[in-house]
């Protein structure tokens, strides 16, 4: 009998646990997968939380009911890979074996990172969005808040979702708006950044967008501290921004368990092959998804379109052959900006975002970013997607690869 | 891509000025591109230069420079102010680093 060892059981380790049990015999080939936690979180639920959109039960369900059955499901934490003996320690000492390992532990937000962030302020006046904890408290916040500076502040590159908190400024501006206090809440976007996004056309539509919507942006801000008696951050370089309330990305780093092992870069990131998806020190282990280091987005689009290759990278290592499968990077994300609108972009490695349709040339029914009614449904669709097709491991009627076709040059 | 001339060689730069092959860097070109952003290299620039050189493939990011033990971060800053990683890799020859997408 052979295993194949899978640790997470998020949105990646949850796809390739389903992919692989449909593929493999389970005669030949045993299947586990280990994960802490027994809730699954649909995490881009979380930025809807804070505004009363989505409550808590809207995006959790059991682990338990997205691993097929013939996947044996361990709940502990993981200690420690030892990849020289191909083997996984779990906490409290129990050892587990394999041919081959997946690792999908994901990335976490780490506030301790940040000198001032996580003291007397944390989830009373500063808060995250990037955990259901920060999600809630910062709704209990904004329930009563009478206004003032919401500044909406990111710590480090990379982080995942880059986009969601441009949305969550977007949803931000829509929610003060309707409860009537727009006028009194100052809305600050500060990003590391030289500007809204990565790539120039994203960005002067993205850019636009939030001077529409009377949002500031200051780019270049890269945060040094967060000073909680006077209510400021302080960058790098000395400026220093005052706030009422702070909404920040704090650092996002990989699991510790990835350092322990000694397979992390500076930010515990895996180093992987960027279109293999195989780990670059050893041959029988993949990095499906945030843990990896890979140069494209963080995001569960690109997860999904990740999991074909590592699955065929896999049937080929496991019959001995080259690795045929290549990874173009593709990430397909949704923006929110508020009002029953959204944009989308639809990118890979070597293509920047460019307007156009998508998935179908000139009907869409989506609009590469453009700000439509329709982009907001595809949003809105894509939680139900997600709990019914995506994390089972189900052919969605999207291409894996990015396509030029819909896209406009210039 | 246009042609620009420092130290009396004809280069290739990007729209941004990033030196387009990498392997053409010398000391001289860094100084040139250098005092086109106001900067006076010293030796502890060039110590910085020469860690960013050696790490170009490796996702430099700012946080990444500051754990090099040759500056920290505030160190990195009062070095190349501004914008201390899009300066210091114009200047070090190599390709702006693709922070994250
Ligand atoms: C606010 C927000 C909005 C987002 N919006 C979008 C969006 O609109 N579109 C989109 O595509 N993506 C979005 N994302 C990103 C998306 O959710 C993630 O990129 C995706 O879930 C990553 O999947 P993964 O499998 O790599 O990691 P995860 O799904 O995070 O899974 C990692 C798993 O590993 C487990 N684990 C880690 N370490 C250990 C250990 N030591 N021992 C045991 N278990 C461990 C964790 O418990 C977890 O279950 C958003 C994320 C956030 C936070």
């Amino acid at each position: 009998m052979k295993k194949i060892l899978i640790l997470g059981a998020g949105t990646g380790g949850t796809i390739m646990a389903n992919k692989l049990r449909k593929a493999l015999d389970r005669d030949d080939w045993d299947i586990t997968i280990v994960d802490k936690h027994k809730t699954h979180y649909y995490q881009p639920g979380f930025l809807f939380i804070p505004f009363g959109i989505y409550n808590k039960q809207d995006v959790i369900k059991p682990k338990a009911n997205f691993i097929p059955a013939g996947v044996n499901i361990i709940y502990s934490d993981i200690e420690k890979i030892v990849g020289e003996e191909n083997k996984v320690l779990l906490d409290g000492g129990k050892v587990l074996n394999y041919d081959f390992l997946i690792i999908a532990t994901g990335t976490k937000v780490d506030p301790s990172e940040t000198p001032g962030l996580k003291e007397e302020l944390w989830h009373k006046e500063i808060f995250d969005f990037y955990t259901i904890e920060g999600a809630v408290a910062l709704r209990e916040f904004f329930e009563t808040w009478q206004g003032g500076r919401l500044v909406m502040s990111i710590a480090e590159l990379p982080f995942k979702c880059p986009v969601a908190p441009l949305e969550f400024v977007f949803l931000a501006d829509e929610y003060f708006t309707k409860v009537g206090i727009r006028d009194k809440v100052d809305i600050t976007y500060v990003t590391p950044l030289p500007g809204a996004f990565t790539k120039p056309i994203a960005t002067k539509m993205l850019g636009d967008l939030l001077k529409e919507k009377n949002i500031n942006v200051i780019p270049d801000f890269y945060l040094e501290s967060v000073d909680n008696k006077e209510k400021k951050i302080k960058s790098y370089d000395g400026l220093e921004i005052p706030f009422d309330v702070l909404t920040i990305v704090p650092v996002n780093k990989g699991d510790d368990m990835i350092e322990r092992s000694g397979m992390g870069d500076d930010l515990n990131f895996i180093p992987t092959d960027k279109y293999t998806l195989r780990s670059e020190k050893f041959e029988n282990v993949f990095v499906i998804g945030d843990a990896s280091n890979i140069p494209t987005s963080k995001a569960g689009s690109v997860v999904h379109f990740a999991a074909e290759v590592v699955f065929d990278n896999m049937m080929c290592a496991i019959k001995g052959r080259e690795l045929r499968a290549k990874f173009d990077g593709h990430a397909n994300c949704y923006i929110e900006t508020g009002f029953g609108k959204g944009s989308l972009i639809d990118f890979n490695y070597e293509t920047e975002p460019l307007p156009g349709t998508y998935p179908l040339p000139g009907v869409g029914p989506f609009g590469l970013l453009q700000n439509t009614k329709m982009n907001h449904y595809g949003k809105v669709i894509f939680r139900w997607i997600y709990w019914h097709m995506l994390l089972k491991g189900k052919e969605l009627p999207i291409e894996n690869e990015m396509s030029m076709a819909g896209k406009k040059k210039s | 891509m246009t042609q620009k001339t420092f130290a009396g060689l004809n280069l290739e730069v990007t729209d941004e000025g990033y030196l387009v092959d990498p392997s053409k860097w010398t000391e001289e070109i860094a100084k040139e591109i250098a005092k086109e952003e106001n900067i006076e290299l010293t030796e502890k620039h060039f110590q910085v230069l020469k860690y960013i050189r050696e790490n170009a493939d490796s996702g430099l990011t700012i946080r990444k420079i500051g754990k090099s033990g040759i500056v920290d971060i505030k160190g990195f800053y009062d070095l190349f102010p501004g914008g201390p990683l899009k300066m210091s890799t114009k200047i070090a020859g190599i390709k702006k680093p693709a922070s994250c997408v």
